[in-house]
């Protein structure tokens, strides 16, 4: 396991500066937080360490080492936002799932792979074969990360993955996702504009502000006694907090 | 309560000046890409015709002597580049060449048939507009949520097979019930109103159809969507409530999507000015395209694309008027 | 494909099959007598011998038009393969040719698609020559920019999709995703559009033949008799319009089936308007203690849909008092939206609102008078989504000024100034220039605020606001709630708050309604909630994690789903996700009961922790 490194990123979209300069350390098999209200850049940083999204500056290396861009091993999976538009509607439970499987499998040890990621996730394997129109948006984001984990990736990207969902389902994934991070060791950058979800996952915390990081540590320092005054906009308005 | 007047008819909206001084820029930009896409492409026809054109039009068995002396004086014996830019220079001057065959002005033919052409296309505009953002309304207010199935069945129906039954063969079925046997209209030409009649109709028909059922469509997504839940929560009247708040939206977006539609219209008076015997362009571009006439042919072929993108911008100006948002940003 | 095979789906296919038989057997039944020459009896009208008459060389027209069918249907076939297959090239030419050739590409296309086909058509066809060859090739050809951009839309949309943007972190191949993502989520789509096409590609050949620059003598399609036999229209009616016929029924037969199969997609949600008997609760029921300023008693929302009957809203009762801050929640599709709509008579007409009581300000909502001055100027809504609630065509400050026009009679100038004012009042800077600007130019917090101005425009007496800040940023929410508490402040407004989320409701609200599948389970004082009785309500508040939640132990959550509005069980409708759930609560229906407190729950076991209440069960047994 090694960490996953964003050295100076930047990303242009024309002449805007999106993402500005970003440095980011998500350390191994810890979770790093990274919060920021809407439009601050944080979906534009998970897309470009998957290389969905060109970079215009710097660098994103896991142990060192660019990421390969190329062939079926693909140690970053990223889970996204939306659970409806994120299966395709035309492939089954398991097929989506297997497609993110790093090496060829025989049929039957695709089947058996698929249903133990599925009961990893907590859903029934005989779910491989629905359609996810069948599934509720909770059940869908489980699949989302049951694909995510096929590829055995040292590193997930969980950009808002739970604020789709109704709060009660949101309990159960943010459940999953601790269970997930703490049972397989895995590395995770996990973006939310939700400082409590945030908080209850993040060993660590980046807040970031147009395009900037402007704030990063260890949870309980950065949102306890936060630093900078952005940060500190942010925890007030937490609702419930010092109103 | 602050005594500040500032009614928007006392200052002009001076603000939104920039933005409407950027959409007329870009718009005339595009018009003018257009136009020149438009022209290269008239130009290119004659020389994209396999073989000789002047061959062609003068006949197999015209002297060679005579064709060459044509050749000549539509200057294509001259380079490519040389004959490109002396075309353009033409078109901006009101030069078009002159036909092959009768030698007469192509600037001259286009200056008769046009007022003919023009005045059905700008008729049967106003028609479809008129007649389907009405329809549309309608049916869609009696029609909502599955009220009024056999209305709604009957106007799917009715606009389906209208919008299926090509301009001209709608044009001779008109002159056969209304001309030749109740004889309210003439049968053909132009003349007085009365003469404008069928052709019109059997040239926006079709139009009405599509836009009616598109406005339909538009009208029904507009009563379901939030903001006229907040202009019943204002308990504004019924009326007021459709007409301020639903309709400019649904035409709107009736326009976007069906505007190109409104364009086909001034294409569409070549086939009802066939059925008509209408003194137009239409009957001049076929007679000429089966003559090879082919500077004519590019001449009038350059007129109908001219006013196909007037109408495309007065569509786009009448959008801009209507929806703000479609000022900035383009697609 | 059952969906497909509506009256309209299943007319389609039966003419297409005619169609198809026809061309392909009717030349061999019916070329001879197409083709023998009769000059005795040419130019005859209809007759029982010849239907549709006879042509100037005496040959049967009816035939005629029965053999025309295959040439018409294999040019229209040829020039539909030739648009499908050119449009297609051009179409995924950006995928192909990378971002900037692909973009000229693209940019070309659309110039193209502003011109009319015919246009198109005409001009290729003098390049191409007249006759059947270049009609084919100018149709065909005129078709494919349309069609090339319909593909582009299609493959940007699915192309910019979330489960392709996974398929490809997955290191999904770049050929398997075009062919196990892509083509089949376009391909539908992309068949209706060209089964269509193939209907107007007939007519535009009958077009074209039909101007004398399509098929040429002695082959004959459709348009080609036509052209032929119009002059006779004074004369023989049939001879003329017969081919035609044809032609349109051809038309016809491709436009239903495209129109059946495109309908087939969508699901199209038929709400039937039931007829419910008028429901009054006894007088007796009726609470007769202090005037409240909002009283709903029993109401309920039913709508019938093709799937049954589904009952968003059961029987829920509660009053809101001057000045009071309410709060409603609960999970999605608990009824928190309909309940406020139905209270603010904003229900759509497909449903049916009932109620034993619903009083405001005094007056009867239900007695069927006028109540639209009173509402308009007393009642305040806000609704979740501020990008669109407002109407994009309008200036705010006319949507806002429209208010007082209608309910205060105010005039134009007045009315505007008194918007402007309004906008000030709810902190928008430069409340002039905003006044002017439309929607599309204001912020979400922004407009959040110009919806609350436009409550102000009246004296609201009660402000309902649904999710006010769910779409907004924290730091955005935190200034409307400051702001709503200020209006309630100043203008003694009561609030009726919807939300999900049980901390903003715990600090913007003194009471909070705890709603589950359509009614009320809990009622109870928004600092209680930490101690409330009802397990819902306990989960509830157990699964958001707040700045206090101890992160070493897992969050509580509420299993399964809740059910449907269309169902009604027997029993308590939390039943299957309650931890307490005990026999009784699967057969009886726990009733709303007003606690000692004044509070209100509806539980059989309401505070019971769940060691007492399993030994209950098994004393029971
Ligand atoms: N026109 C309609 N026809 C049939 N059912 C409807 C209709 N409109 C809404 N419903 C149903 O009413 C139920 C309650 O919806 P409502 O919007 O009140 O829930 P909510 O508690 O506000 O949820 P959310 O938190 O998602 O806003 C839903 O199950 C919904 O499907
Ligand atoms: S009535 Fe029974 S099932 Fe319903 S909430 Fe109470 S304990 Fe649970
Ligand atoms: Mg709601």
């Amino acid at each position: 396991m090694s960490p996953l490194v964003l050295d100076q990123v930047t990303v242009r979209y024309g002449r805007s500066t999106v993402v500005d300069e970003v440095s980011l350390t998500v350390e191994p098999g810890q979770t790093l937080g990274l919060v920021g209200e809407s439009g601050c850049g944080k979906s534009t940083v998970a897309r470009a360490i998957v290389g969905l999204v060109p970079l215009t500056g710097g660098h994103v290396l896991l142990g060192g080492r660019p990421l390969p861009r190329r062939g079926r091993r693909r140690p970053v999976q990223m889970v996204f936002q939306d659970p409806y538009s994120s299966l395709d509607p035309r492939m089954s439970v398991g097929e989506s799932i297997a497609e993110g499987f790093a090496e060829r499998l025989s049929p039957v040890a695709r089947r058996t792979e698929v249903a133990r990621l599925l009961d990893l996730v907590h859903l029934d394997p005989a779910r491989a074969k629905s359609l996810p129109g069948r599934l509720s948006g909770g059940q869908r984001q489980r699949v989302a990360l049951a694909r995510a984990l096929a590829g055995r990736p040292e590193v997930v990207v969980a950009d808002e993955i739970t604020s789709a969902l109704d709060v009660s389902v949101q309990a159960a994934v943010l459940n999953l996702v601790r269970e997930m991070q703490r049972e397989l060791g895995l590395s995770m950058l996990f973006i939310s504009h939700n400082l409590a979800v945030v908080r209850y996952v993040a060993h660590d915390v980046a807040v970031m502000q147009d395009g900037r990081i402007v704030e990063s540590g260890p949870s309980d320092e950065v949102l306890t006694v936060p630093r900078d005054e952005y940060t500190r906009t942010l925890l007030e308005a937490v609702p419930g907090a010092g109103a | 309560m602050t005594l500040q007047l500032a009614a928007p008819a006392v200052r002009p909206a001076s603000w939104l000046g920039g933005r409407w001084v950027r959409f007329a820029v870009r718009r005339t930009g595009r018009l003018l890409v257009s136009v020149w896409v438009l022209a290269t492409a008239a130009f290119l026809m004659v020389h994209a015709v396999p073989g000789d054109p002047v061959r062609a039009a003068l006949g197999a068995n015209a002297p060679a002597s005579l064709v060459e002396a044509k050749r000549a004086s539509l200057g294509l014996d001259r380079p490519l580049l040389e004959q490109y830019l002396s075309f353009l220079q033409g078109l901006v001057t009101g030069d078009l060449g002159s036909s092959i065959v009768t030698q007469v002005e192509v600037s001259e033919t286009i200056r008769t048939g046009l007022p003919g052409t023009l005045t059905l296309a700008v008729a049967a505009f106003v028609l479809a507009v008129a007649v389907s953002i009405p329809l549309g309304v309608g049916i869609a207010v009696l029609t909502r949520r599955g009220r009024a199935r056999r209305t709604e069945f009957a106007f799917a129906g009715t606009s389906v097979v209208l919008g299926t039954i090509p301009d001209f063969l709608l044009g001779v079925l008109l002159v056969y019930l209304f001309a030749v046997e109740l004889q309210w209209f003439p049968v053909a030409g132009r003349s007085g109103p009365e003469s404008y009649v069928l052709p019109v109709i059997a040239l926006a028909a079709g139009a009405v159809a599509i836009l009616s059922r598109i406005m339909r469509v538009e009208m029904l997504a507009v009563l379901e969507a939030d903001y006229m839940r907040t202009a019943r929560a204002k308990r504004l009247s019924p009326l007021r409530t459709y007409l301020v708040h639903a309709l400019p939206n649904a035409v709107t977006a009736t326009l976007t999507i069906g505007g190109l539609l409104l364009g086909g219209l001034v294409a569409g008076t070549v086939l009802v000015e066939n059925v008509f015997a209408w003194p137009g362009l239409g009957g001049t571009l076929v007679r000429s395209m089966l003559g090879k006439d082919y500077p004519l042919v590019q001449g009038i072929v350059l007129v109908y694309g001219v006013l196909v993108l007037l109408v495309q911008t007065l569509v786009d100006v009448l959008l801009a008027l209507l929806d703000p948002r479609s000022t900035i940003g383009d697609s | 494909m059952r969906r497909v095979l509506t009256p309209l789906g299943i007319t389609g296919f039966a003419l297409l099959a005619l169609i198809l038989f026809l061309a392909v057997f009717a030349p061999s039944i019916w070329g001879d007598r197409a083709t023998t020459v009769d000059v005795p009896s040419a130019l005859q009208g209809s007759s029982s011998e010849h239907w549709l008459g006879t042509d100037a060389l005496g040959r049967d027209l009816f035939a005629r038009v029965l053999v025309a069918t295959r040439l018409s249907l294999e040019l229209a076939a040829i020039a539909t393969v030739i648009r499908v297959a050119v449009g297609l090239l051009l179409g995924t030419a950006p995928m192909f040719l990378g971002r900037r050739l692909g973009g000229v590409v693209m940019a070309a296309v659309t110039i193209l698609v502003a011109f009319p086909a015919l246009l198109v058509v005409l001009f290729l066809a003098t390049i191409f020559g007249v006759g059947a060859t270049g009609a084919v090739l100018a149709i065909g050809l005129a078709g494919a920019p349309s069609f090339a951009r319909l593909c582009h839309t299609l493959f940007a949309s699915v192309e910019a999709s979330d489960y392709i943007a996974a398929a490809r972190t997955a290191g999904v191949s770049r050929p398997r995703i075009l062919f196990r993502h892509v083509l089949p989520n376009v391909a539908e789509p992309l068949v209706v559009s060209a089964t269509i096409d193939m209907g107007y590609t007939l007519l535009a050949f009958a077009g074209l033949s039909f101007l004398g620059l399509g098929v040429q003598v002695p082959s004959y399609d459709w348009g080609q008799l036509m052209q032929d036999n119009l002059s006779r229209i004074y004369t023989d009616p049939l001879a003329a319009i017969g081919p035609g016929l044809a032609v349109v029924i051809a038309g016809l037969a491709f436009n239903f089936i495209g129109e059946a199969v495109a309908r087939s997609f969508g699901t199209r949600d038929d709400v039937r308007r039931p007829v419910a008997p008028p429901r009054r609760v006894p007088a007796s029921l009726r609470r007769q203690d202090q005037p409240d300023l909002l009283t709903v008693e029993d109401l309920r929302v039913d709508f019938t849909t093709s799937r049954g009957v589904s009952r968003p809203v059961r029987g829920v009762s509660f009053s809101v008092k001057a000045g009071e801050a309410v709060g409603i929640v609960g999970e999605s599709g608990s009824g928190k939206s309909m309940t406020a709509l139905a209270v603010a008579g904003l229900v759509d007409e497909a449903g049916v609102v009932d109620a034993g009581r619903l009083s405001f300000d005094g007056a009867d909502l239900l007695d069927g008078g006028d109540h639209r001055r009173l509402l308009g100027t007393s009642l305040a809504m806000v609704f979740q989504d501020p990008m669109t609630s407002f109407n994009p065509a309008h200036r705010i400050g006319a949507q806002l000024a429209e208010v007082g026009r209608t309910h205060q009679a105010l005039g134009r100038r007045v009315a505007w100034a008194r918007a402007v004012d309004r906008l000030q009042a709810v902190r928008v800077r430069e409340p002039e220039r905003r006044a002017r600007q439309y929607p599309f130019e204001f912020s979400g917090g922004m407009r959040q605020r110009a919806m609350l101005a436009m409550g102000l425009m009246g004296s609201p007496r009660l402000v309902i606001a649904d999710e006010p800040t769910t779409a907004l940023d924290v730091t955005v929410q935190k200034e409307v709630l400051a702001l709503l508490g200020e209006i309630r402040e100043q203008e003694g407004a009561a609030l009726l708050f919807i939300s999900h989320d049980v901390s903003v409701v715990r600090e913007v609200c003194d009471r909070v309604l705890v709603m589950y599948a359509g009614r009320i389970v809990e009622d109870l004082p928004a600092s209680e909630l930490d101690e409330s009785s009802h397990p819902y309500t306990r989960a509830l508040v157990a699964a958001v994690p707040h700045m206090e939640t101890d992160t070493d132990r897992p969050l509580a959550v509420i299993p399964g789903q809740m059910i449907d509005p269309s169902e009604s069980p027997a029993g308590c409708a939390f039943a299957a996700r309650c931890p307490r759930a005990s026999v009784r609560c699967g057969v009886e229906e726990p009733v709303l009961e007003v606690l000692p407190s004044g509070a209100r729950v509806a539980c059989w076991h309401p505070g019971e922790a769940r060691s007492v209440l399993m030994e209950k069960a098994e004393v029971r047994r």
